[in-house]
């Protein structure tokens, strides 16, 4: 049995300060992200837009995956189909093992890291380098990322410093960004020059000219793929936009979005291999043909990976990406989750106060809170949810379907309440009254005082 | 004569059983505006707790009831937007085409929205010379939109703002984070306590820096949840729901 949430976030909690300094990290990007949408005008129809055009892509996507195949070929890239992680991974090894690959630089790529393609290579032998720093210190620290934008967000200065000092040897105790951030890029230099091969994601593809964009702050991406002769780009099939014209929607949303910025410092656009090159391009589904057939859930694939649901996640940013114990944590990896493992991932809709923060700040109006709560249902309806929780509700709903005894329950209990001592009310049993009190009991229930009233006016 | 408005009043179970005091408030706000007040003793709970816990099938009779038991009103008022919003928003699941269901749900109304966009309140009289921090519950906020939410680009409004503003005296806390959420979420209030009650103290620290002397919602449920950390840590902020201010309750 998986740990659940509540527990996992419960440990992240009780280092308070901790989980105030996580949640004022991510509130800021959050005020940043406001900023920028406030500057301008025209978000919600930008919002509107973006949308739409998802919703059309979807409505099509084999067709449009077709001519995106088409049109990478046409300019020189090899297009390669995969069902699973596992034939992603055995994809990559293969064209990896055929250039006699060992060492692999690769920038930020949530698909490599639902594919959990690192652990493979390295069972086969082939070093792989995450570019990004944030990647690259939780890579050091042996942890996945906590967050699909930020993955190192959880880990202080003071964290970092001694990551670098027992993996690049930089001073003990060190934690000026500065000095670390420069000891990283002499680090990820070296690294960068010893690659046989580069990996990317890809933020979007363009069925029309089947090109492909792909977003960092820091050029690792341009990088890791200009000084190797050989590029291998991973996506996710809902990754295709139709036309170039509509890249302009989705860049503008989505660094706003996802960081408070104007535009992302590098949108690295890829048309065929570079001269003397070879570029792969890898197409996976990993389940989501099938999130495309549902009705409910499909509007779960408009997601451009911007994290601006994490950051406004009041759940999340006092938690932890780590206690989602998912590849995507938040809001809408407790949306993936169960649509990949309902059973293994059944707890996470439920790690959610159902704000609706997460619905309001998605570039792409993805309804998340809504979708969390049909999921909800969903479980209910597999038999998933565990009896903790179904047999108080089917007592609740006893109770509920009979007025007459909801009023006599009622009454029972404002007699004996109050009668109760203290210690017998607050015990281990009770997780309202840990830290909070009950409600002050009062000796009349609303419907009596009216009822008295009506009487009265009579 | 002038026949009166009839309003089928609709209390959530947990303030009929715990907070009598706010169902009497709206009854008083709504019969000063000159409503007829009914409520109509056969109802329970709108059957939320269950559905949001993924126990549809346990929640559809109570919907039923809720349904057969309301729909002969012109309007149905209550005095919480997220029971409201459950009615509005997440009871279509149990009437899959039903028109007769459809053009029901629109006559349901949260108090505040009701007195705005059907009576056209434009100010209420009395006083309340206290500074006030409006909390906004989340479900009125994002699904009812009683008010701008701070996410969107649109103009800002607010709808018991505006009412409880007409007040004499009146004052309002500048929050920090105007709009996060307080941590209550029904059951996720017990299934994940240690967040729940971060995200309340959270937000009881930012209406002590604003200087809130009385804390209102337009959701008891949440201000159930700030009081019981307000009384266990001991601290003198008052919660006092936008109905009873409304109704000229004193602090
Ligand atoms: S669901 Fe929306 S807000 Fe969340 S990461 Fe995806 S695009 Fe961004």
């Amino acid at each position: 049995m998986p740990t659940p949430h509540a527990v996992r976030a419960a440990r992240f909690v009780a280092d308070s300060d901790r989980a105030h300094w996580h949640d004022q990290a991510l509130w800021f990007v959050r005020v940043k992200r406001d900023r920028m949408a406030q500057s301008l005008p025209e978000w919600e129809a930008l919002r509107e837009t973006a949308a739409g055009i998802k919703a059309h892509t979807l409505s099509r996507l084999g067709d449009f995956l077709e001519q995106f195949e088409e049109r990478a070929i046409a300019l020189g890239a090899r297009v390669h189909w995969a069902r699973d992680a596992a034939e992603h991974n055995a994809i990559v090894l293969s064209i990896l093992e055929s250039h006699d690959v060992k060492k692999v630089v690769k920038s930020k790529s949530m698909l490599t890291e639902e594919c959990h393609l690192n652990p493979f290579l390295e069972r086969h032998e082939i070093e792989v380098v995450d570019t990004d720093l944030g990647e690259r210190i939780v890579q050091l620290a042996g942890e996945p990322p906590s967050h699909i934008v930020l993955p190192a967000i959880h880990k202080k200065k003071e964290d970092v410093g001694e990551i670098f000092h027992r993996f690049l040897k930089t001073e003990a105790g060190a934690s000026d960004p500065k000095y670390l951030t420069e000891a990283a890029r002499q680090h990820l230099r070296e690294k960068f020059l010893a690659s046989d091969a580069g990996i990317t994601g890809v933020n979007f593809a363009v069925a029309e000219t089947g090109g492909f964009v792909v977003c960092t702050n820091e050029g690792n991406a341009d990088l890791g793929v200009s000084l190797p002769k050989l590029h291998i780009a991973c996506m996710g099939i809902e990754k295709l936009i139709p036309r170039a014209a509509d890249l302009g929607v989705f860049l503008r949303l989505l660094a706003r979005s996802a960081t408070g910025q104007p535009i992302t410092t590098y949108s690295s656009h890829f048309h065929g291999p570079a001269a003397g090159g070879e570029l792969h391009i890898v197409l996976v589904d990993n389940g989501r043909s099938k999130i495309l057939e549902s009705e409910e859930f499909r509007r779960s694939l408009n997601c451009i990976r911007c994290g601006a649901c994490m950051n406004t996640c009041p759940v999340y940013r006092r938690s932890g990406g780590h206690s989602y114990d998912a590849t995507v944590p938040g809001p809408i990896g407790s949306i993936l989750g169960p649509a990949r493992d309902a059973k293994k991932y059944a707890g996470l809709p439920h790690a959610c106060s159902l704000c609706g923060s997460c619905t309001d700040v998605c570039p792409v109006k993805i309804d998340l809170h809504y979708q969390l709560l049909t999921w909800r249902g969903e479980i209910g309806r597999r038999g998933l949810l565990p009896w903790s929780k179904t047999i108080p509700m089917k007592l609740l709903a006893f109770v509920l379907k009979r007025p007459w005894l909801y009023a006599l329950a009622g009454r029972i209990a404002r007699r004996v309440l109050p009668l109760v001592p203290r210690w017998l009310l607050y015990n281990r049993l009770n997780d309202w009254g840990r830290q909070r009190e009950l409600p002050q009991i009062p000796k009349h229930s609303f419907r009596e005082i009216y009822e008295r009233r009506q009487r009265q006016s009579q | 004569m002038i026949e009166r408005m009839q309003v089928g009043l609709f209390i959530p179970c947990y303030i009929d059983q715990f907070y009598p005091q706010v169902g009497l408030a709206t009854v008083e706000v709504l019969e000063r505006q000159g409503v007829e007040v009914d409520f109509p003793a056969a109802q329970t709970c709108c059957g939320q707790p269950l559905a949001n816990t993924g126990c549809l099938e346990d929640a559809r009779p109570l919907a039923r009831n809720f349904f057969n038991i309301f729909q002969k009103y012109e309007y149905v008022v209550c005095p919480s937007g997220s029971c409201t919003a459950m009615v509005r928003h997440h009871y279509e699941q149990f009437f899959p085409g039903d028109h007769d269901f459809e053009e029901f749900s629109h006559r349901v109304f949260e108090l505040c929205e009701f007195l705005t966009d059907v009576l056209h309140v434009e100010r209420i009289d009395g006083k309340f010379p206290h500074r006030v921090g409006l909390h906004q519950s989340c479900h009125g906020l994002r699904e009812l939109r009683l008010a701008k939410s701070s996410e969107l680009v649109a103009e800002s409004f607010n709808k018991a703002q505006k009412l409880l503003g007409s007040l004499e005296g009146i004052e309002f806390s500048e929050l920090t984070r105007s709009d996060e959420c307080c941590g209550f979420g029904g059951t996720f209030a017990v299934a994940e306590e240690a967040v729940s009650c971060m995200m309340g103290r959270d937000r009881i620290f930012d209406h002590e820096r604003a200087g809130t002397q009385v804390l209102t919602a337009l959701d008891m449920s949440c201000l159930m949840h700030l009081d019981g950390l307000l009384r266990r840590d001991k601290k003198t902020m008052r919660v006092m729901h936008v109905a009873e201010i409304l109704a000229g309750r004193e602090v």
